[in-house]
């Protein structure tokens, strides 16, 4: 049983999804998919222990052995992402059952959990494979059913975000497609670790340096990094609340998961970082990006806007961490990768529970919820402080490390830089923090109450876990490190 | 001369590539967008299937006196994306209709303009 931990991680749920269509009654698959996904959660963490006593996992799919058959791999990495998304998705479906009561029409709220159960499965089955084509195939599932989910949102705008994602996403899978084909044809391989034994004999060809472009701009339209980010925005403010919260703590995510998989694993970091100009491309790109969507995020008037927009920015930061190219870069990467998602999950939690009692997220609905919603208030604040970066909070944790990972290469500006991409944060913070605390409240909205059990406990799950790996950081910043180091090869 | 007669496969490929990828960005019409998507699509087939084939080589059955043969694993695995090509057009394509009926129209600019009006 212990031994097909890898594969149980991502059939479960596969197999959880059309058993939902059973069960009829949507709170009954509501319980159901929470129980799924708490044994997702479950198996992650015995995946964890198990990567990091005993090293790297590889499970044979039908005992065929790679490179011929298909493989599971789960090293530290993969291990630490695992746990990321189940870990999400489970606090996140704690409040779905009564956060699309009045989004979605009963209906259809069975296929919602079907869908979401889907895209988890993709997610799961990207982080976990060991087979190139295999990533393809996942990444399709979980974008096909994240298409489907945005465009189950009440605005009538979520079909059109829906269907300009299904386009950019489409062109972004088949670039992946086409990079993974000029792949196989220069090597006749499709394992993980085959192709980067084989691809560095015919690494100064052409075809290789095709295969590279394809791939890394497919995903970079995927993790939505400036300028392939026109598709986020409109998709994550029109999406049903769970559904933002959810693609927001894990898909931009796995895309990145992807990018670090294929440049450190397959391509091999002197190839990705020598050969071609990555580094200087990435940085750049990154930095334009926290400016441009953090200055775009100061304008907006949907909240949900808002944060999306802070979401490329902080996509920004990740790619910034990235591309310094040493071990401590991309650990600060890959903390900002668990932080960032610890945040913008309880943001979008905490605006899920202001669309339940208000049915509007416009910033100007917010006037005087300070009072009428303490509780959710001083959640989407905290939120706000750690995307801000305040001491205290994981946003500093992952920015401190991403400014020591910067000055230890010495890219000084790179650091200043960082910094005041923060300060552009606190503005639209507190744009959020004004109209909540400082403006009356409109007198219509008197009858406003505080948010349901239902969504304080997750969203106040979410900050406390905020707020302790800001101080406690000796989980994330030894896992971090731990991926990191074995991404470079150094013996921890 | 061989450059173009000898990797003909290739130059259809990325022609059909190249057709598909302008009407997508193109066209305002939403079907349009998602048939240029389908072309862009299929010649990413074409170039798997092409890059299976072997010269003189048979189809790969095991019979006696044939020693080369083609290569079957990219076939099957271009089977799986036309499934999800196929996956991703009806997706596509049922978003329209439920587009078409919120807003009355599938030109991007009609639709663009309508939900301006809202904001």
């Amino acid at each position: 049983m212990l031994a097909h931990l890898p594969v149980l991680q991502v059939l479960l749920p596969l197999m959880a999804a059309p058993l939902c269509l059973f069960l009829r009654r949507p709170y009954l698959v509501w319980i159901f998919t929470l129980i799924v996904s708490g044994l997702a959660f479950l198996i992650s963490i015995s995946l964890l222990q198990q990567v990091m006593v005993s090293g790297t996992i590889v499970y044979e799919m039908g005992g065929w052995p790679g490179p011929w058959g298909i493989e599971y791999r789960i090293d530290k990495l993969s291990a630490f992402l695992l746990l990321i998304i189940t870990a999400m998705s489970t606090v996140i479906l704690l409040a779905a059952h009564t956060s699309i009561q009045k989004e979605i029409p009963k209906s259809r709220q069975i296929y919602f959990y079907i869908l979401y159960l889907f895209s988890f499965t993709g997610m799961l089955g990207i982080v976990s494979t060991g087979d190139v084509f295999n990533v393809f195939v996942f990444l399709e599932i979980s974008s096909l059913s994240a298409y489907a989910l945005i465009a189950m949102g009440k605005d009538r705008r979520a079909l059109w975000a829906a269907y300009q994602y299904l386009i950019m996403g489409t062109i972004g899978a088949t670039f992946i497609l086409i990079g993974i084909g000029l792949m196989y044809q220069m090597t006749g391989t499709l394992n993980m670790d085959d192709l980067a034994r084989r691809l560095p004999e015919v690494a100064q060809t052409r075809t290789v340096f095709a295969a590279f472009a394809f791939f890394i701009v497919g995903v970079c339209l995927k993790l939505a990094l400036f300028p392939l980010h026109l598709w986020l925005p409109n998709a994550y403010a029109y999406a049903p609340s769970i559904v933002t919260a959810f693609l927001a703590a894990t898909a931009t995510k796995v895309a990145i998961y992807l990018l670090i998989r294929f440049t450190f694993s397959v391509f091999g970091l002197s190839f990705s970082f020598t050969t071609l100009p990555l580094q200087t491309l990435f940085v750049v790109l990154g930095l334009i990006g926290i400016f441009v969507a953090s200055t775009a995020a100061i304008y907006q008037k949907n909240v949900k806007h808002l944060f999306a927009y802070s979401s490329i920015a902080q996509v920004g930061y990740m790619i910034v961490g990235y591309s310094i190219g040493t071990t401590m870069g991309l650990m600060a990467t890959l903390l900002h990768l668990f932080n960032h998602a610890l945040m913008k999950s309880a943001l979008f939690l905490a605006l899920g529970a202001v669309m339940y009692r208000i049915g509007s997220v416009q910033l100007s609905s917010f006037h005087g919820l300070g009072r009428q919603m303490p509780f959710t208030m001083a959640a989407i604040v905290a939120g706000g402080l750690s995307l801000i970066g305040v001491p205290l909070t994981v946003g500093f944790v992952s920015k401190w490390y991403l400014v020591l990972a910067a000055i230890e290469n010495g890219w000084w500006p790179v650091a200043v830089l960082v910094l005041l991409g923060s300060l552009l944060a606190i503005i639209y913070v507190w744009r959020i923090v004004e109209a909540a605390y400082f403006k009356e409240p409109a007198v219509a909205t008197d009858r406003v109450r505080e948010a349901p059990m239902a969504f304080l406990i997750p969203v106040w799950l979410l900050v406390a876990a905020n707020i302790y790996f800001g101080v406690d950081t000796r989980f994330s910043v030894e896992m971090a490190q731990a991926a990191a180091q074995s991404l470079f090869g150094v013996s921890p | 001369m061989m450059m173009i007669l000898g990797l003909y496969n290739y130059w259809i490929v990325v022609g059909l590539m190249m057709i598909g990828l302008y009407i997508v960005i193109a066209q305002g019409n939403l079907v349009k967008k998602i048939v240029g998507l389908n072309i862009f699509q299929t010649s990413v087939f074409i170039f798997y299937i092409s890059l299976s084939k072997v010269d003189g080589g048979t189809a790969p059955i095991l019979v006696d006196g044939i020693s080369l043969y083609s290569n079957p694993l990219p076939h099957v695995l271009i089977l799986t994306a036309i499934v999800v090509s196929l996956a991703t057009t009806a997706l596509g394509l049922a978003l329209v209709v439920r587009i078409k009926e919120a807003y009355g129209s599938i030109e991007e600019e009609e639709i663009q303009i309508k939900d301006n009006q809202e904001c």
